[in-house]
């Protein structure tokens, strides 16, 4: 009797209740949904939107407080005349590309040195990522005051070693002032690629280097035929992130020259803020940031392109 | 190594490596030393025989003490670290969420989600701020920590989103499917079987999130404006800087000051910090 009664109410034991809502998040779809209901919220208010309106803002008249007409083009057509934006779109691609071109050969030197075996080297990794991970306006507060011509401490360096007899006005003169932001930027860039490029080559199996060793090719052989190639790809996606952040940067010039003198360094993003909120002129403003998106795909899909290319291979 | 005679080890390894530690952390020292530099030796032109850079023989603690009582400076401090934990908070929150149904699930249309948010993780902030500013104001947002708090994970997210991706994928789908035989719901499975595990990888994202905002500048610029709703950078910049006077004695220590919450977590997580930086490059 008893084993029986056992087995048929056991056989009866209901599943645990589950309610409306656990049974709709087993479907996978309703689940995903939920998920992604948070981000989807945010990205679009404040990614999808804003350039919606960015896109609406630069085809008004708009000014702070004025909600403006539509004007078409007209603004575009006016930056196409300006001349200060053709100097700003010029100094966008130097400042980028040369700095890019340093980042890149100084990190992947760096990178590896620190690939090295040494005494200390955990110590010193950790301390070379500080320019990158220090707030960037307050580190370029220290270079303003290191380029100052009457107090620089740079100018004194080079005086002792006689190099200079006058002072250097590094962010005065309209000659050096691009080429003193770009020393800023390579060094706040530099740890990002010398780190990121470590972790590649640590993921690089050193046997190949052996290998090639034993077959008798050079240092500089084997770093051209076995590490370059299979480093590449990792180098490919910095470069990606590091030119979109360079193209667009702000914080840099803001600080050190505020894109003077005589617009010597004025960038995209720095004229749009002159125009956009330093005046007022919100739709001339946005439709300078806007300008900036076709290079910046065009940059995005011709890297993108060239990755898969380099990771099919 | 390097093979041959120690010269080659100085001049292949040793020079170049010292060079390189050197110019990086040159501004930092720059930093300190002014910070405690007496005013009367800080403004001495270089040109003056008596101008000594590296050093000073009379350290004070004046610029310290006038930043933190003469100006908002902690003020900015608290500022940013509320504005800095909280986005963090969401972004992480979000991430996770995102993360998950991207590696896991199945349903339409995720390839074009995941890659919509690959995308918003290249937008620069300096494409948007323009009409941003134009909205915060709309929805009256402007001068408060709102503005910053919820537009902040537009930019961490999908940085989050991405690197989470990276860490669920690794964890083997078997204990999931475990767990949902003995009984876990699909939520319960994702909460407390694949959260736990992947508690580095949320680590690395919170951390490097925290960083991310900590340093943001031209939103925190543009959406406020009054002194004492400051964060750390944009007071430092807009308040020590009065017309054309510098006060870089005040400026360097709170250069240093600013930085030291940001250096100070990194200490601790240098490997989380660095898993997070090359795992949000590598993806």
């Amino acid at each position: 009797m008893a084993i029986s009664d056992v087995v048929t109410q056991r056989a009866f034991v209901r599943a645990p209740q589950r309610g409306a809502t656990t049974r709709l998040l087993e479907d996978e779809r309703w689940l995903a949904a939920a998920l992604l209901l948070p981000t989807i919220v945010l990205l679009g208010l404040f990614i999808a939107y804003p350039f919606a309106e960015g896109v609406w803002l630069s085809v008004t008249d708009a000014r702070v407080g004025v909600p403006g007409t539509f004007v078409g083009l007209a603004n575009f057509e006016a930056l196409w005349d300006d001349s200060i934006f053709g100097t700003a779109v010029w100094n966008t691609f130097v400042y980028t590309a040369v700095a890019t071109v340093f980042k890149l050969a100084l990190g992947l030197w760096l990178a590896l040195l620190l690939n090295r075996n040494f005494r200390g080297k955990a110590f010193t990794r950790a301390f070379i990522l500080l320019p990158f991970i220090i707030p960037t306006v307050l580190s370029t507060f220290a270079w303003k005051w290191m380029f100052d011509p009457t107090f620089s401490v740079i100018n004194w360096t080079l005086f002792q070693f006689g190099l200079i007899h006058s002072r250097i006005n590094w962010l005065g003169d309209p000659a050096l002032a691009l080429i003193s932001v770009i020393i800023v930027n390579v060094w706040r860039g530099v740890p990002f690629y010398a780190i990121s490029l470590l972790a590649g080559l640590q993921t690089i199996n050193p046997e190949l280097e052996e290998a090639a060793a034993i077959d008798g090719a050079r240092p500089w052989q084997r770093f051209w035929h076995v590490t370059w190639p299979l480093l590449l790809p990792v180098t490919m996606v910095v470069v990606l992130f590091s030119v979109i952040q360079t193209f667009a940067d702000f914080q840099l010039v803001y600080v050190l020259t505020g894109g003077g003198p005589a617009n010597a360094t004025q960038l995209f993003a720095t004229y749009a803020y002159q125009i956009g909120i330093g005046t007022g002129l919100l739709s001339q403003g946005a439709a300078i940031s806007l300008a900036m998106f076709p290079f910046l795909l065009i940059i995005v899909v011709v890297q993108l392109l060239y990755i898969r290319r380099v990771e099919v291979h | 190594m390097i093979e041959g005679a120690k010269w080659r080890r100085w001049v292949y390894f040793y020079i170049p490596l010292s060079v390189f530690i050197f110019w990086l952390l040159f501004p930092f020292y720059w930093m300190l030393v002014t910070s405690v530099r007496p005013d009367r030796e800080l403004y001495r032109p270089w040109m003056a025989p008596n101008y000594t850079p590296f050093w000073t023989a009379h350290p004070t603690l004046e610029h310290v003490t006038d930043l933190l009582t003469q100006t908002l400076f902690i003020r900015w401090m608290l500022n940013t670290l509320f504005i800095a934990s909280v986005s963090t908070v969401i972004s992480l929150f979000c991430g996770l969420l995102a993360g998950y149904a991207l590696s896991r699930l199945k349903f339409p249309f995720a390839g074009s989600l995941g890659t919509g948010i690959f995308i918003t993780y290249l937008v620069p902030q300096t494409l948007l701020f323009i009409p941003l500013a134009d909205i915060i104001r709309n929805f009256r947002l402007g001068d408060t920590p709102w503005a910053l708090i919820l537009t902040y994970p537009t930019f961490l997210i999908p940085f989050c989103t991405w690197l989470l991706m990276g860490y669920f994928k690794a964890i083997p789908r078997e204990l999931e499917e475990c767990a949902r035989i003995d009984g876990a719901t699909r939520w319960k499975a994702m909460v407390y079987i694949v959260f736990p595990i992947a508690v580095p990888g949320i680590l690395s994202a919170g951390i490097f999130a925290f960083t991310l905002s900590w340093n943001e500048f031209i939103y925190a610029l543009v959406f406020l404006s009054s002194a004492e709703e400051k964060t750390v950078s944009v007071g430092v910049t807009s308040e020590l800087v009065r017309g054309d006077v510098f006060y870089w004695g005040q400026l360097m220590a709170g250069a240093l000051l600013g930085s030291v919450p940001v250096a100070f977590i990194y200490s601790f997580f240098v490997e989380y910090y660095v898993a997070g930086l090359t795992g949000s490059v590598k993806g």
